[in-house]
């Protein structure tokens, strides 16, 4: 089921107390995948924004999506790149602002 | 259990492992390892596990740092000779990572201590010397039902195995049933052992330790592995289950930790009972 751009907004506010600037997601042009859960990792690097990433997907149930927020440049490359590597499914990877970029990722059960 | 920036910093190389992630990490910091003497093979396999998280780590000797160990002790330093070694171990295990608590006891394992002292713990690892405390360790993991990592080296050869008997798998004693004659096996002193052959080992006990603390990979259990340093020739033969084994076989004669003497007291080094060539036998075959 698809939400609302609205919808979507209002969740990732409420969980994170993140709010998005620049012209992510006020454009209103494609539908995004509803967001389970955002994590900020904003001020960390490589290879900490990965294994936080990694961290954040582990605690989440099969199939819900995470939306990552980094300011790091070369994480936005890598970190899609690395997670992409573990089997896990990228959704979108977006520039927000001038210095910020979303990795949405759909997670996958965690092998034990 | 949320794990810290720090603790994320310091385990991120293997968090981001297949099948360790963050909750391998919690089950190392809550796992329990004992490890039986801090010498040649305890030295390297403490500083792994401690390294990797291992929250609680216990360390049995009952010698003191003596400089003949240095060459292959590397928990200890020259400065600490003279000292217990279990404290200059925990002194060593608690600067690499003080997030570990290292429980020492410098005693001698008796039977009338040795499952009081490991029954606390989830995995026991046995670095001896002897052979009365390699099978009283044997002993107590049976009656206690813990898994044993056994290593053992002697000059420039070393063996491994888990004994998982509480899991169907052999004991030390379905290997050999009984310590053997005083004097059949070459003493500490005469024998010698290269240092890098006790890391080799030790270190191959901690990745073990670690696999099963984390329940990945494939088991020791039920396989010798034989290491000639000389060849640089790795063997592996399968270790069964013996029926008629004096502890858990089908009608034991063991019911409680026997304690045998020491045929030579001053043994420095954990001696190897099979030296094969034969990589395909089963251990009965064998012995």
């Amino acid at each position: 089921m698809l939400e609302s751009e609205a919808e979507v907004r209002r969740r990732g506010e409420d969980q994170s107390g993140f709010h998005e600037v620049g012209p992510g997601i006020a454009g209103g042009e494609a539908l995004r995948p509803p967001i389970d859960r955002e994590l900020d990792l904003k001020g960390k690097v490589c290879p900490y924004t990965f294994v936080e990433s990694m961290l954040a997907l582990e605690e989440m149930e099969d199939g819900q999506v995470l939306r990552i927020v980094v300011d790091y440049p070369p994480a936005a490359c890598d970190v899609p790149q690395s997670l992409k590597r573990e089997g896990y499914e990228i959704l979108e990877v977006r520039k927000i602002n001038n210095t910020d970029w979303t990795i949405c990722v759909r997670n996958r059960p965690f092998e034990e | 259990m949320k794990l810290t920036d720090e603790q994320i910093q310091r385990y991120s190389r293997q968090i981001i492992l297949p099948r360790v992630g963050g909750k391998g990490q919690t089950k190392l910091s809550e796992a329990k390892v004992f490890i039986m003497g801090a010498g040649g093979l305890g030295s390297p396999a403490a500083l792994y596990l401690a390294a990797a998280g291992v929250g609680t780590i216990g360390l049995a000797d009952s010698d003191r740092v003596d400089l003949s160990n240095l060459q292959r002790q590397i928990l200890h330093r020259t400065c600490d000779a003279g000292e217990w070694k279990v404290e200059s171990g925990k002194k060593t295990l608690q600067a690499l990572n003080p997030e570990v608590t290292v429980r020492t006891y410098p005693e001698r394992l008796t039977s009338a201590n040795a499952r009081e002292m490991i029954k606390d713990y989830d995995l026991v690892l046995d670095g001896s010397d002897n052979f009365p405390t390699r099978f009283l360790v044997n002993d107590a993991c049976y009656f206690e039902k813990k898994t044993l990592i056994s290593g053992a080296i002697l000059r420039f050869e070393g063996q491994l195995s888990t004994f998982k008997p509480h899991a169907n798998g052999p004991c030390y004693r379905c290997l050999l049933p009984e310590p053997p004659p005083p004097g059949h096996v070459p003493s500490c002193q005469e024998a010698g052992v290269l240092g890098a052959v006790a890391g080799v080992i030790g270190l191959f006990q901690a990745n073990e330790a670690l696999k099963e603390i984390l329940g990945i990979g494939q088991s020791m259990t039920g396989r010798l592995l034989l290491f000639n340093a000389l060849d640089l020739s790795f063997h592996e033969m399968k270790v069964q289950k013996n029926p008629t084994c004096p502890l858990c076989g089908e009608h034991p004669t063991i019911k409680e930790l026997v304690q045998y003497s020491l045929s030579c007291p001053t043994q420095d080094i954990a001696s190897l009972q099979v030296s094969p060539k034969t990589p395909d036998k089963t251990s009965q075959e064998f012995l």
